[in-house]
């Protein structure tokens, strides 16, 4: 085996698109992936993750765009001469085979003969922790185990490159949350290039070096989890990658100043907008506070509301607070902070440096599966 | 559940399975009478009905030919009929739907008019009689069994498999052999049976088509029975009902140790 650092393949998509019939699956999508990345591909269904995976591996043609793998055009390629390693969501185990001949399935096709064989495919199934299981056939495993041996499968070529098309997508909250561990375990011990398709926003951020968010067949930005959090660039990915509250109101501009009219109240912004603009304002429920009604202080935005619905979640407490407009806003407080009951009539309290300012995107309604 | 209702239950199954195994029951004591005759329950005991069956050339010259034709036709039928059903499966069109009907008609079609039409085209081609012409009509006879039996089996089968095999490095050929092929064996095998079967009883078709020098067992049972009422026929059944009872019981067996694994 080579040294980590040098079994990654770079991935180069450069305005790929696939149509079928009328209907746009991807939309002139560019990405670029670094050799030994963690990439992952996240949106609701339909928004095109899916497919760019598939037209990586070779099982969707494009219909335009230029696709490189380690450095080498691969449009026209087939899937089984691409040596991509793919696991699936549904597993796709051979149930006529034993774990061990699954696993070996690859080896035998390049034509490894037994000593060398066999070796790898321990190596494989140790890496997964599933060594015992060589003998089981995979209707006797449980859905985790047989995607441990799926992903056996996938890395005992040696591919320089993984893709993964929802994997947990079966499995219940804790064996997902363990494998999650155990797949970031096994991508930095492999050093391979590892695309990663969810819809699943946390486990994109446990998982990822960087994110890349799809709707509607593009991408809406690349970046690190914390850059996707902290700096949204459209409305779509501030809604989709973690909690937020969405606030609306037209800009009025004097001098230097701009404020947004938010439920008949002014609200102080950090960036200038021009006048009469109807941006869209987005906070995420760790930058927000409240206090008693009148009890907010003055150099802080405040708004006024009701707490509509109260949560405790054992580490603190979630509010969801109904403003004048009738619009909601999620508020995330400590065990420590005062707590409120529902129907409290309440300050919503930020500051304006914490509010981000974004274009309103009627595309950014989207619903999961 | 309630006593009396399981126990009327019972009784109804019982007589449900004597009221289906019955009439091949009673041929066995038929075929061991020891007069020329028919007669339920028989006179006397004897083997010389089954010694008739093995000695008399006609009746092993009968069997002989049924077999031959039958083999021949069953390795045909599968053939086609798996690649038919193969590519009904694989065709995104939905002519697929016309197509599938069309090659399953030889079984819905009345035998008698199959039989008269493949009759009148033999007359002119020579084929009466004849090996080739006994196993084209079987085989198109059986096609649609196969065609069925290896459809069933290709709806369960998970095309997303053969994906997992492209994407670790299998040609579609290679993903055919290792993994397709080998999960729809059984609908294949039951495929092969049905066509085996289907020649190894057919009747009709072969009445028209038969000559002295090439004759199926169905024909020679049936000349047998109409020129006398010969206790061979019985031997013959009986015989049947033992090998077809033998192979489906080494079937089962086959079955359940697989399923136990």
């Amino acid at each position: 085996m080579a040294s980590p650092s040098t079994r990654g393949a770079a991935i180069d998509l450069k305005s790929v698109s696939k149509h079928y019939g009328s209907f746009v699956a991807l939309d002139k999508v560019s990405l670029h992936i670094e050799p030994g990345e963690f990439m992952t591909l996240l949106g609701p269904s339909g928004s095109g993750k899916t497919t760019t995976l598939n037209v990586i591996a070779g099982f969707t043609e494009v219909s335009s765009g230029s696709l490189d793998v380690g450095g080498k055009s691969v449009i026209g390629v087939p899937a089984h001469k691409r040596n991509i390693g793919v696991v699936f969501q549904h597993y796709a185990l051979f149930p006529h085979m034993t774990v061990s001949r699954n696993v070996a399935y690859p080896l035998t096709l390049r034509g490894i003969a037994n000593p060398d064989r066999e070796a790898r495919v321990r190596k494989a199934l140790d890496m997964v922790k599933m060594a015992d299981f060589g003998h089981r056939f995979p209707s006797e495993l449980s859905g985790g185990q047989q995607q441990r041996v799926a992903l056996a499968r996938a890395i005992v070529f040696d591919p320089p490159l993984l893709l993964m098309d929802e994997p947990l997508g079966a499995l219940d909250k804790k064996l997902r949350e363990w494998l999650q561990l155990e797949i970031k375990r096994i991508h930095r011990e492999l050093g391979t290039t590892f695309v990663y398709v969810t819809h699943d926003q946390e486990e994109a951020l446990v998982l990822s070096d960087r994110i890349a968010v799809f709707n509607q067949g593009r991408i809406e930005q690349i970046g690190t989890g914390r850059q996707l959090y902290d700096e949204p660039e459209t409305l779509f990915v501030g809604k989709f990658v973690g909690d937020s509250t969405i606030l609306r109101g037209a800009a009025s501009a004097s001098g230097d100043e701009t404020a947004i009219d938010i439920a008949g109240r002014k609200v102080a912004t950090a960036k200038r907008l021009t006048d009469g603009a109807i941006p869209v304002m987005l906070l995420r429920p760790e930058k927000l506070s409240l206090a008693r009604r009148g009890k907010g202080g003055q150099d802080r935005n405040t708004l006024p509301g009701r707490i509509g619905e109260a949560i405790y979640l054992g580490s603190g407490s979630k509010y969801e607070v109904v403003l004048a407009d009738a619009s909601k806003a999620i508020v995330r407080s400590t065990l420590d902070a005062e707590t409120f009951a529902i129907g409290d009539e309440v300050d919503l309290v930020f500051a304006a440096s914490d509010a981000k300012l974004l274009a309103d995107d009627e595309n950014a309604d989207f619903t999961l599966t | 559940m309630k006593q009396p209702s399981r126990i009327l239950l019972g009784l109804f199954c019982l007589l449900v399975a004597v009221w289906l195994v019955a009439p091949t029951i009673v041929v066995v004591p038929m075929s061991f009478n020891d007069k020329k005759s028919l007669a339920f329950p028989p006179s006397g005991f004897s083997w010389q009905w089954y010694q008739n069956f093995f000695t008399n050339p006609e009746w092993s010259a009968s069997l002989v030919g049924s077999l031959k034709v039958a083999v021949v036709t069953a390795v045909f039928a599968t053939v086609i009929g798996t690649l038919a059903a193969f590519g009904l499966d694989r065709m995104k069109s939905r002519v697929s739907g016309v197509l599938r009907a069309l090659l399953i008609t030889p079984m819905v079609v009345p035998g008698v008019v199959l039989a008269v039409g493949i009759y009148a085209v033999y007359l002119d081609t020579q084929l009466v009689g004849t090996m080739t012409g006994f196993v084209l009509a079987h085989t198109m006879l059986a096609v649609p069994f196969v065609i069925i039996a290896v459809s069933a089996s290709l709806e369960v089968f998970d095309k997303r498999l053969e994906t997992a095999a492209a994407s670790l490095g299998a040609t579609r050929l290679t993903a055919f052999r290792t993994v397709t092929f080998p999960l729809i064996v059984p609908g294949i095998l039951s495929g092969l049976l049905f066509a085996f079967v289907t020649s190894f009883d057919e009747i009709i078709v072969a009445l028209f088509i038969t000559s002295p020098y090439l004759k199926t067992l169905p024909v020679q049972i049936f000349s047998s029975i109409t020129r006398d009422a010969d206790p061979t026929v019985a031997a013959v059944g009986t015989l049947l009902f033992i090998t077809t009872s033998l192979v489906i019981g080494a079937g089962l067996l086959i079955g359940s140790r697989q399923g136990k694994r």
